[in-house]
């Protein structure tokens, strides 16, 4: 019997008090971001949300528990935009979004910044389920870009080691989240997509929990995901809500992990699904692929929610949760 | 309207370049201050009073435009607070949910669209009334197209994105019909999404068949779009049914200039020949020189000249500055045109030859 898990991919919308009080304490313009070492009162103001989005979600009922990561001004880059050898300059397009973050320009070694691992610290002073999220290494690699290691293949995997060091020093944990929209976005060619899975193992080794990567805003190449599966992770994620058909198939023709996380309601539009809806396309899934039952399904939404306003966001968690309680249904 | 129509009784040259704005302008700072009292319920600061600073402010900056020696004006958009949730205010189907992040803590109150989208009360025909009353020149309406409308919300009720841009689109084409009917001749469709998303330029063209509809020929309709790739949307905007297409440039340094330059471009053109996002006046000099770069692509007949984009984000002296010497630019180059004194490098087969 499978044991489904609802949980999210992290990166929340700040609350909307936070929004006025960070911008009044940071300001509007591209230099006033995270820097990496803010002072006490913004500092401060970032415990006070880190606090509330961990209530947020225990209230919710979810069965894991993120940070939050109100701290991530740059979304998936934040990792290197706070980090010491790297420069943030233009502001940048954030996949085919209205949104934009700063390109993070990679000038000096990618030394061990702790900065992910402090705020995890703090949260796992709070909850018990601590779920942990990280760019997977591709997409890290994509988003940013490279004036210290010279080659392609080099930069991802300094972004590799870099990530594993993060990693490392996380404190204990349940689960890892590595998101990688860019290997749907900006499929890796021939050898590089096979280095893109070296690159998740060496992460995934840097860790003793469950690995989950998870590729978002469609489905991955056929060939990306033969890769994928040569991966030593848990469970391969599966934006059902932007493309099921092709998620499914690849599930199908090459199998999965014993694992799985299933994106199942949608981070980008308000529309709140119903709990059984959300259950359905679980069992969907679960239906299509001919192996035997799951040891896990995570069931999350697909994409990062801080697209949607706080009401939404907290309803898509409370239907997370409901729908991964629900009493299965005999068929 | 024609271009003629738009000529002033007291133009001094033979040779016309209609000079127009985007739209929107900076708000006096009182304004943001009277906006502000009407939204602290602990004032007793109401509809009445906003709907006066509203008027005096939509007055004073018709008249900055009028001062700056602008052709066809607007009032700056001083009623508007963000060029997607005015609209989404005013129409049936949508509702608001709170702030979403566009990136830092730059903000936007997203709209999301709960049910089939109606119309309800106009939307800009109190506005247009009043701007053509206090004006002494032709009045241009900026309306934000239903293809933004529709991309900068979050769809809950429609199958698809496109379906819910074409009701939009017959609303707009309602809207329209009920400024027509209070009198206004020129119609601007503000569609900045297309620049995100250049592919779906066949459902923009479609909005604007169903935005074009039964509105009478002597109505001037332009599309402004700003900050793309056009080669992705160039030629196929050739078949849209509009009469002026009013694109940004200048910013860009007018490295797109030679996608347009095919000798057939088939609206009218409004070029932006001011950056909008640049704190320094540009100088009679330089902006002569972008003005001339429009020859590139159409006959002085065809050539609108405008700010690349609506100048709200400038301060408002550096916005009055850049419309005052983009008009002496584009009187000193007719007169420049009336002495031919200028080489127009146009190539298309309305050019005179010159052999």
């Amino acid at each position: 019997m499978t044991e489904l898990v609802a949980t999210t991919p992290g990166i929340f919308p700040l609350p909307d008090w936070a929004k006025d009080e960070l911008s009044d304490l940071k300001g509007h313009q591209k230099s006033d971001l995270v820097s990496g070492d803010e002072g006490e009162a913004i500092t401060a103001a970032y415990d006070e949300v880190r606090a509330e989005l961990i209530e947020t979600q225990q209230d919710a009922g979810l069965d894991r528990i993120v940070e939050g990561q109100g701290r991530w001004d740059d979304n998936l880059a934040h990792p290197l935009a706070v980090h010491d050898n790297v420069e943030t300059r233009g502001i940048v397009r954030y996949y085919d979004n209205n949104n934009f973050y700063r390109d993070p320009v990679v000038t000096g070694p990618l030394t061990e910044s702790g900065d992910v691992a402090g705020e995890l610290d703090a949260t796992a002073a709070q909850t018990d389920g601590l779920q942990a999220v990280l760019p997977g290494p591709y997409t890290l690699a994509e988003l940013a870009t490279d004036e210290q290691y010279g080659d392609e293949a080099a930069f991802l995997d300094a972004i590799a080691e870099f990530l594993a060091g993060e990693a490392a020093a996380f404190p204990d944990h349940e689960t890892l989240f590595l998101l990688e929209p860019s290997l749907v976005t900006d499929a890796p060619g021939d050898g590089r997509d096979a280095q893109a899975s070296e690159a998740i193992d060496t992460v995934a080794a840097a860790v003793d929990s469950e690995v989950v990567v998870h590729p978002f805003y469609g489905a991955v190449d056929e060939k990306v995901y033969a890769h994928l599966m040569d991966a030593d992770v848990d469970a391969i994620g599966f934006d059902l809500v932007s493309d099921h058909d092709a998620n499914v198939y690849n599930a199908q023709e090459y199998g999965t992990k014993s694992g799985v996380a299933l994106g199942v309601v949608d981070g980008q539009n308000t529309l709140v699904e119903d709990p059984a809806t959300v259950r359905e396309r679980f069992d969907w899934f679960d239906e299509q692929i001919p192996a035997e039952a799951f040891e896990t399904a995570y069931l999350t939404s697909n994409t990062e929610l801080f697209y949607l306003p706080v009401n939404k966001a907290v309803a898509k968690m409370e239907t997370l949760a409901t729908a991964a309680d629900l009493e299965e249904v005999e068929a | 309207m024609t271009r003629e129509q738009l000529r002033p009784d007291d133009h001094p040259n033979e040779h016309f370049l209609l000079t127009t704005v985007v739209g929107s302008y900076p708000k006096p700072k009182w304004l943001n201050r009277a906006d502000e009292l009407h939204e602290d319920h602990d004032h007793d600061f109401g509809d009445e009073q906003l709907r006066e600073a509203h008027d005096d402010a939509a007055r004073l900056i018709t008249h900055e435009h009028e001062r700056a020696g602008v052709d066809a004006v607007v009032d700056g958009e001083m009623r508007r607070n963000e060029m997607v949730e005015f609209f989404a205010e005013r129409i049936d189907g949508y509702e608001f949910n709170g702030p979403v992040k566009v990136w830092g803590h730059n903000y936007f109150d997203k709209p999301s669209v709960s049910s089939e989208v109606e119309y309800d009360e106009p939307w800009l025909v109190d506005e247009f009334e009043f701007t053509a009353s206090v004006a002494n020149r032709p009045v241009k309406v900026p309306i934000t197209g239903p293809y933004t409308l529709a991309n900068w919300s979050f769809n809950e009720a429609y199958e698809d994105e496109e379906t819910l841009a074409y009701d939009l689109a017959d609303l707009v084409n309602e809207e329209i019909e009920r400024l027509v009917a209070a009198g206004a001749r020129y119609i601007q469709i503000d569609e900045p999404a297309l620049a995100t998303t250049p592919d779906d330029y066949a459902v923009v063209g479609e909005c604007l068949e169903r935005i074009a509809d039964d509105i009478p020929e002597e109505v001037r309709i332009g599309l402004h779009v700003c900050y793309g790739d056009y080669s992705r949307v160039y030629p196929e905007i050739n078949e849209f049914p509009i009469d002026e297409f009013d694109v940004e440039l200048c910013n860009g340094e007018y490295e797109q200039l030679d996608v347009f330059a095919d000798g057939e471009f088939g609206p009218d053109l409004a070029l932006g020949v001011v950056d909008a996002h640049t704190a320094e006046i540009e100088p009679v000099a330089e902006i002569k020189e972008n003005i001339k770069k429009g020859f590139e692509i159409v006959p002085p007949e065809q050539l609108t000249v405008s700010p690349d984009c609506g100048l709200k984000l400038l301060p408002r002296e550096i916005a009055y500055g850049k419309m005052e010497n983009m008009v002496q630019a584009a009187r000193k180059i007719e007169a420049e045109l009336d002495a031919g004194e200028v080489d127009v490098g146009f190539a298309g087969t309305a050019a005179p030859a010159d052999d």
